[in-house]
């Protein structure tokens, strides 16, 4: 969207002024106005997550089950206890950690190498290169397992007629079988289908490194490396960090591919899928709800590290006002 | 056409903060006032208020005899031009024009549509670009696109919101004066708010200054120029802006950094009784002594000094010269500057010579001076204790009368040349018209 | 910029590696999708010539599957599109109020929008899981169209936070100056403006929808609501000891034809609509 108008830093000054400290009618008629506006969909937000949350730690200091509703009983944190000196959750935890490091990391750097050729792409292709890589942003994940699933598959596939040179890999080779070259297909497909959406992040970082920068890079003598690490690196660091956070926190929660691939069987269970294999198979709700709040504890403990200790300003960088 | 009347417009904040502070300005039937100031003076402000876009604290608003300060901006017949222009990126160049005349439905047929719209386009030479949309044209195309939409709709007036602001030097040079062509052919009242000294008074028929959301003077622009009511309005008015030297008043001669000045007895006599004034000298005030004439030597004053460099600009020069002020002048100095919203006011003189001077940088030379033009300020208020009211007013007087001229011949050249006139000097000719 | 036959030729590498990448995956189940069910173990990437075969697809359109496949695709398409409308609606709604008025908890409404987003979606089901058998929500569409609010509310709002904050609002001030009423102003300047904006997100918000497992395998039991994802998952062969891996990928393949053709023909105003969302300065 093209227009005539910029900022006009003058009106701006005064509107500013106007926002913080107008508190005529006309104000408080704006403030139940945005109130009125935007409650709704403050609500619903609030509705479809923090009561749900709220509840499932309410269930979780029960023991109950619904195949027995009757024997509900309070037991307190007995249900942590239970899954927490449970070796099965600290292996799904290592599993689904394994995932989310190993993918965001392959994810960085095959995004960033996207986002540079999209980036420097002659104006003739990038709609294209554009186009194509929207294609796995798009599609279903449950597709996508499925794709990669029957390539890898022993009697469905053709990885292993392709690749037998390779040592290792046979005809008779049941990827699906073991967790050491089950997860490997399952990271590929995580990886093929969240790739594009951290590169197109990493774009708009790209976007905003002005060309005077590199050019002046050029002009002081860095080469192509140098300009990457001491110039665009650098200048692009939040557009980073944000990227790396969201697709963390995605990763973590991962599930369709492990589901579809494997159901989570030869030791390449994720928390997710164990959450789901303990309320809504066993219909062990008490149990399964404790998994649940501590999955949400994780994922807030990563955001809280994320946050506090790498300093991503979610907010501020993701468009937040001010 | 309209009259609009400011009465002691107050625009306040939440926090007591007045943008505008007790503001009168009786604008006549088809004059040109300009807003002028530093940035945060108000002016926008006011502009907004006027149109509509901004609540009116206390005060009234009349447009035409007629209270307004309750009217939505809609119904006040009013066309503005926005900083940004403000262009419906959506729609075409034909579409943006026709925009207010589309609101007003059922007003105009089709074809007065098409007929308003190809005149305005044929005055501001856009009939090649009708189709276009505003993305696609250059920065001055938008701003007569942005024009169209004001005068296609026969307003009560126009105002500006620093329409050049965003052209650059040449082209803002040539679209001023179109705007100024265009309104002394239509004839209509126009207020016209810029930051830009050289704007308010090439366009002005009378320019107001503001300062921090206060009135400090409005005048033709030979008015402020040559009789300016305090400090502010002298060092804001001009350019390269005047000088100010601290004196002070012995026998009849001013002490100054450049050394004593010999002033007439009837400026001297206004300042009388008091030790300290501040002396503002316009730069064109001086002179290289080689260059004056014998015959106007002795309404000057004539000293020694060493300019730390020149510049040469072809039709003149500019020399500087430092002096060292007291910490309180300095001080004095620098309040001004930021009040202006200007850096810091150096502590020095500029003086325009003639293009064929000598004097170089680095040797001292002889310097004239012309005292009969001086100006004598208080430095505590500001006030201009030389400043000769009725010489001012007549000045302004005389601009108000070649305003009436102008408008009147300039309508009279587009009758002559237009084939389809609207009848009402409105809509405007084919042609423009040439001053 | 020169372009060299060197560069060229770089460039035209670079792009097949990238278009490569990007689609062998769906070219790997579509040529699946036309295997027979012998064929399925011939351990080749197409299908030996001369027995490609139309039969998958028949099997699910008109076929024995049909039932199983197209409820879904109704489910999937009904609910997605119900709870992308809503999602738009209300953001649009929120947004404007964001982007345009001043009103204290602006930054607790966007900070609560990316706390939903970076929620595990399992944490949820539980409770909505037990919940929703409660009230009788289980295995609706209902049922399905509430939680994916938690999916596509936050990354609307944020989308369209983004989209209005560029929208030049001095426009709507100038069409009231020209003569227009309030409503006027917004329906002739601000609407034009807004609108891809609005439908950009909403391509958005139904790739998200249209993608839902967890809530899909969770909430549902029966054909009643049950969207094509969840559906994939539990299709069996037309015979116990046949395997349903022909049927499979030709449903996949029709349910990414519209997110193909969504791609080809919006590529432009999805990624812009990714990117500002995302990340900005």
């Amino acid at each position: 969207m093209t227009s005539a108008i910029t900022k006009n830093p003058e009106a701006m000054k005064t509107n500013g002024r106007n926002r913080n400290n107008d508190y005529s009618d006309r104000a408080k008629a704006e403030r139940r106005l945005g109130w009125i506006l935007a409650g709704p969909a403050f609500i619903i937000m609030l509705a479809v997550t923090l009561y749900p949350i709220l509840q499932a730690f309410f269930d979780s200091l029960y023991a109950f089950r619904l195949t027995a509703p009757d024997e509900r009983e309070f037991i307190f944190f007995q249900n942590y206890v239970t899954i927490l000196s449970d070796p099965v959750w600290w292996r799904d935890l290592v599993v689904t950690l394994l995932i989310t490091v190993v993918t965001v990391a392959v994810e960085l750097v095959l995004g960033f190498a996207l986002a540079l050729v999209m980036h420097r792409a002659l104006k003739a292709v990038r709609g294209w290169l554009r186009t194509a890589i929207l294609v796995p942003y798009g599609i279903i994940t449950v597709v996508s397992a499925y794709a990669w699933f029957y390539a890898f598959d022993i009697s469905s596939g053709y990885v292993n007629a392709w690749f037998d040179w390779v040592p290792g890999i046979d005809a008779d080779l049941n990827w699906f079988a073991q967790a050491s070259t089950a997860l490997p297909v399952i990271m590929a497909s995580e990886i093929w289908k969240t790739t594009p959406f951290i590169s197109l992040l990493l774009l708009a970082g790209l976007a905003q490194v002005p060309d005077e920068l590199t050019e002046a890079a050029k002009v002081d003598g860095a080469t192509w490396w140098e300009q990457m690490r001491k110039v665009i690196i650098p200048n692009m660091k939040a557009a980073i960090m944000v990227a790396v956070l969201f697709r963390a926190l995605d990763a973590f929660r991962i599930f369709d591919n492990v589901f579809i691939m494997t159901n989570g069987q030869y030791g390449t269970e994720v928390l997710s899928l164990l959450a789901y294999r303990t309320s809504i198979s066993r219909l062990e709700i008490g149990l399964g709800s404790a998994v649940s709040v501590l999955l949400f504890a994780c994922v807030l403990l990563i955001s809280f590290i994320a946050i506090k200790v790498f300093k991503v300003d979610l907010a501020g960088s993701t468009g937040g006002k001010r | 056409m309209a009259s609009i009347t400011l009465k002691n417009l107050v625009k306040q904040y939440g926090d007591g903060f007045p943008a505008v502070n007790d503001i009168s300005i009786d604008i006549e039937d088809g004059e040109f006032i300009i807003l002028v100031g530093p940035s945060g003076c108000g002016k926008s402000t006011l502009l907004r208020m006027i149109v509509g876009l901004e609540d009116i604290t206390s005060g009234d608003l009349y447009i035409n005899g007629e209270r307004v300060n309750s009217k939505a901006p809609r119904d006040r017949n009013l066309a503005m031009v926005f900083q940004n222009y403000a262009l419906y990126p959506h729609l075409t160049v034909f579409e943006n024009i026709a925009f207010p005349l589309r609101l007003a439905k059922g007003r105009h047929s089709e074809e007065e549509v098409q007929r308003l719209v190809t005149e305005a386009a044929a005055t501001l030479e856009l009939t090649d670009h009708l189709q276009r949309k505003p993305a696609n044209l250059s920065g001055g195309q938008r701003q007569r696109v942005a024009m169209g939409r004001a005068i296609v709709r026969q307003a009560d007036a126009f105002l500006f919101d620093e329409p050049l602001s965003n052209l650059d030097a040449k082209l803002r040079g040539q679209m001023r004066s179109e705007i100024s062509q265009m309104q002394r052919r239509l004839g209509t009242t126009s207020v016209y708010v810029t930051h830009d000294q050289t704007e308010a008074m090439t366009l002005g028929d009378r320019v107001a200054v503001l300062k921090k959301g206060e009135l400090q003077q409005i005048a033709s622009p030979r008015e402020l120029y040559e009789q300016p009511v305090n400090l502010f309005v002298a060092g804001f008015i001009g350019s390269p802006s005047m000088n100010f030297l601290p004196a002070t008043i012995e026998n009849g001669k001013l002490q100054t950094s450049l050394g004593a000045l010999d002033i007439p007895a009837d400026r001297a006599a206004k300042a009388a009784g008091r030790k300290v004034v501040l002396v503002g000298v316009r730069p064109e005030f001086f002179e290289d002594a080689k260059l004056v004439d014998e015959a106007k030597k002795p309404h000057g004053s004539t000293f020694k000094a060493t300019l730390t460099h020149t510049e040469w600009l072809g039709n003149e020069q500019y020399g500087y010269i430092n002096f060292d002020p007291s910490p309180e002048v300095r001080e004095l100095l620098n309040n001004l500057a930021r009040d202006m919203d200007a850096d810091e006011l150096r502590p020095q003189v500029v003086v325009t010579l003639d293009a064929a001077s000598r004097i170089r940088g680095g040797r001292e030379s002889e310097i004239w001076l012309d005292t009969r033009k001086l100006h004598l300020f208080d430095p505590e208020t500001g006030e201009n204790l030389t400043r000769d009211a009725e010489a001012g007013a007549a000045l302004t007087a005389e601009a108000n009368e070649e305003r009436a001229e102008e408008i009147a011949s300039a309508r009279d050249a587009d009758h002559e040349h237009s084939t389809t006139s609207t009848g009402n000097g409105g809509g405007g000719g084919s042609h423009r018209a040439v001053s | 910029m020169k372009s060299t036959g060197r560069q060229k030729l770089v460039w035209t590498i670079i792009s097949i590696a990238v278009l490569v990448y990007a689609l062998f995956p769906v070219a790997s189940i579509l040529a699946t999708s036309f295997k027979s069910p012998g064929d399925l173990t011939n351990g080749r990437f197409l299908p030996t010539p001369g027995l490609a075969t139309l039969a998958n697809y028949e099997q699910i359109l008109v076929g024995d599957a049909q039932g199983l496949f197209l409820t879904a695709l109704w489910n999937s398409i009904g609910i997605s599109l119900i709870a992308t409308f809503i999602a738009v609606v209300l953001a649009t709604l929120c947004a404007y109020a964001i982007a345009r008025l001043d009103f204290p908890g602006k930054k607790l409404i966007l900070t609560t929008a990316l706390a939903v987003s970076i929620f595990p979606v399992i944490s949820i089901v539980t409770p909505l899981f037990n919940l929703w058998r409660n009230i009788g929500l289980y295995d609706t569409w209902l049922g399905l169209i509430i939680p994916y609010l938690s999916l596509t509310l936050p990354i609307s709002i944020w989308t369209l936070a983004a989209f209005f904050r560029q929208i030049p609002w001095e426009l709507e001030q100038a069409a009231q100056v020209d003569g227009a009423t309030t409503w006027q102003a917004f329906r002739k300047a601000i609407v034009p403006l807004a609108a891809p904006g609005v439908f950009t997100t909403a391509i958005i918000a139904f790739f998200i929808a249209w993608n839902d497992f967890v809530y899909g395998i969770s909430l549902t039991s029966t054909e009643a609501a049950r969207p094509v994802p969840a559906a994939l998952a539990f299709f069996t062969g037309a015979s116990q000891f046949e395997s349903p891996t022909g049927a499979i990928s030709a449903a996949a393949i029709i349910v990414t034809i519209p997110v193909v053709l969504l791609v080809l023909l919006f590529q432009r105003q999805i990624v812009s609509g990714l990117t500002q969302g995302a990340v900005k300065g």
